[in-house]
């Protein structure tokens, strides 16, 4: 039996008199892929905002490993090793390729803000930046600015920002929008070998990513979980199937 | 390291090649501006943070290089005026760090605001406080007190001069030190995306809290050193927003996007208000066209112009569309700047009668320097531009 990795209980989000989450529970287990599908509106975005500490729940709480992380910011929760990437690349845009993910991993190798060492003299952060650069196929973009790289390459660097850390949970907001079939293939591989032993709760659309990634998926419709099960539980429920055919009685 | 040694070598040589008193006390003041307009794009260029209230810092080490100067000759304390710019930058940064505090918190335009705000607060306090800021007068120092320093008594400008120059070179190559270290690194990141930032572990308002204190240290050394070059210090000026407007304004026009160019803002800055404004009571009025030109086609500053024209000039193109644009653009400014003095003078001279001969001539000399400068300019742009993509991929 492994350990829960991130669980959410009881999580509830209303801004103002609308209540987005509705009281959701929640548990990966360690080195699980987790899958998080629903309609477009259902808070798949808010709830990763919840996890990742951008806005704080109404109520109920978060726990990563077993800890809760309520009252912490979005950088604590990140150093409690829970990194998430975002549906529209958040990049450093006038930064190298190579120095968006050497700045990524600063805090992880505990150079905190030090004003006093030199980063070409850092043999840790430069060593695994440029590895880094090198499993996400961007090495021949290096030295390129962010904000020239093409579409997918700026996904590719979404992904390295977020998981150059080395956390251990980690979150992907619809990892693959806007990508074609072909790059989208080649990006679960890449999805695949970059996050190999480590929790994933990723939200995604395209289904053939969905049935293809993950070991269980967690529909959320309308703010709560109406099924969490391997897929193929899920593809037979039948409450999956009214929620995403629109057969639901008014 | 040759742009270190070329740079040591400039800041010696100037004062052997410009000998006039003159030249020796502009030298003076570009070296330490150098440091103010460094350490405000350390802010301004490197962290996105438009401040509006850097006199502040360099006006406290500036009173506290005046009064930690008065206690050492009163007192008698041994303390090198070569070490009160670090008392001045020290002063600077403590006063960075508590109210960098409140000012950090917000980004953007709130950011701009509350410097502003504090930039005001301060000014009117400066003047409430007599005691402290010496009121109108201000505090007057002799920086020829003790026994001197290995010889050095600091009373002639040249020595003066000389610890400037040393300051100034240790701090810009501190400064430039800084942008490669993991700090100056995370403060692009928060420029760039601070929210970001948040998700890599680190806390935004602290990377951009750090930065202002290191640029209130480096802000504060420059105003100390300002204290020991004039040897008067006043609340009015050194706390006045037209103090810290003008270090926005030169760090701009230097260029804030390189390292080095608020260096050539600082020498700018210097020639204007000290030069241009003893030929011509219009300077104001050129400095505020320049900025808009400068704001509107060359966001870079001067730098950036030097960095994007010198591949190319370098390579030997496009040198016919330059020279076109040099000619129809001196043409043009020549017009301008003639009729604006005429104006002037008309407005200000009672007995000053302009002939009519020599104004028809200027405006047609505008209007036509201006026509041509626009037909250059529609003929050398694309040129440009192409110029600029190949040698882009030249280099790639």
């Amino acid at each position: 039996m492994n350990n829960t990795a991130l669980e959410l209980r009881a999580l509830r989000k209303n801004f103002g008199k609308t209540e987005i989450i509705r009281g959701v529970d929640l548990a990966v287990r360690e080195g699980e892929r987790v899958a998080l599908i629903g309609p477009n509106g259902a808070g798949k975005s808010t709830l990763f905002n919840l996890i990742s500490g951008r806005i704080a729940p109404s109520s109920g709480e978060v726990l990563l490993n077993g800890r809760s992380t309520a009252g912490a910011t979005s950088y604590e929760i990140n150093r409690l090793g829970l990194a998430r990437s975002f549906q529209i690349s958040n990049l450093f845009p006038a930064l190298s390729v190579f120095e968006n993910l050497r700045v990524s991993l600063l805090w992880s190798l505990g150079h905190g803000y030090s004003c006093w060492k030199r980063m070409s003299r850092l043999r840790d952060a430069n060593e695994q930046a440029e590895a880094l650069l090198e499993s996400l196929g961007l090495a021949a973009r290096r030295d390129v600015r962010a904000a020239q790289l093409s579409y997918a390459e700026q996904r590719a660097l979404e992904i390295g920002i977020t998981i150059a850390g080395g956390a251990k949970v980690i979150l992907l907001d619809e990892p693959t929008a806007g990508m074609s079939r072909s790059e989208t293939a080649h990006f679960v591989e890449l999805i695949r070998h970059v996050t190999k032993g480590k929790t994933l709760l990723t939200v995604e659309h395209d289904m053939g990513v969905v049935f293809g990634l993950a070991d269980r998926i967690a529909v959320l419709v309308y703010g709560e979980i109406i099924a969490f099960d391997t897929p193929e539980a899920v593809r037979a429920d039948a409450r999956v199937q009214e929620a995403y055919l629109g057969a639901v009685p008014c | 390291m040759k742009r270190w040694i070329f740079f040591a070598a400039l800041l010696i040589a100037a004062p052997f090649v410009f000998r006039s008193g003159l030249a020796l006390s502009l030298l003076s003041q570009i070296g330490y501006i150098a440091i103010i307009c460094l350490s405000y794009n350390l802010l301004f260029g490197q962290g996105g943070m438009l401040s509006f209230g850097h006199a502040v810092y360099v006006g406290t080490g500036a009173f506290a290089a005046a009064h930690v100067v008065n206690l050492a000759s009163a007192a008698g304390w041994w303390l090198p005026l070569p070490l009160v710019p670090l008392v001045g930058g020290v002063a600077g940064g403590l006063v960075a760090f508590v109210l960098g505090f409140v000012t950090t918190r917000k980004a953007g335009t709130a950011f701009a605001m509350i410097t502003l705000g504090i930039g005001e607060l301060v000014g009117a306090m400066s003047n409430m406080l007599p005691g402290l800021f010496g009121g109108e007068g201000g505090i007057s120092i002799n920086r020829v007190y003790g026994g001197g320093w290995l010889g050095f008594n600091f009373g002639p400008q040249e020595q003066v001069y000389g610890l400037i120059a040393v300051y100034c070179f240790v701090c810009t190559a501190l400064l430039y030190a800084f942008t490669g270290t993991p700090l100056g690194r995370l403060l692009n990141a928060v420029r760039d995306n601070p929210e970001r930032v948040e998700f890599i572990g680190y806390s935004a308002q602290r990377v951009r809290w750090h930065a202002f204190t290191i640029a209130g240290f480096f802000a504060g050394i420059g105003g100390a050193l300002a204290t020991i070059n004039f040897e008067i210090v006043t609340s009015g000026e050194a706390f006045s927003a037209l103090r810290s407007g003008g270090y926005l304004l030169f760090t701009f026009l230097g260029g804030a996007s390189l390292f080095a160019g608020p260096l050539i803002g600082a020498v700018l800055l210097v020639l204007a208000t000290m030069l241009m404004s003893e030929w011509t009571q219009a300077w104001l009025l050129y400095l505020g066209l320049g900025f808009c030109l400068l704001v509107m086609y060359a966001p870079g500053g001067v730098a950036g112009l030097w960095m994007s024209n010198w591949p190319i000039l370098r390579a030997g193109r496009l040198l016919r569309g330059y020279a076109s644009l040099l000619l129809s653009g001196a043409a043009l400014a020549i017009g301008v700047i003639g009729l604006v003095e005429i104006v002037y003078r008309w407005r200000l001279q009672l007995d000053y009668a302009p002939s009519v001969l020599l104004v028809v001539g200027l405006i047609a000399l505008a209007l036509m320097g201006g026509a041509a400068w626009t037909l250059a300019w529609r003929h050398f742009h694309p040129r440009w531009l192409e110029a600029q993509a190949a040698l882009a991929g030249g280099a790639r």
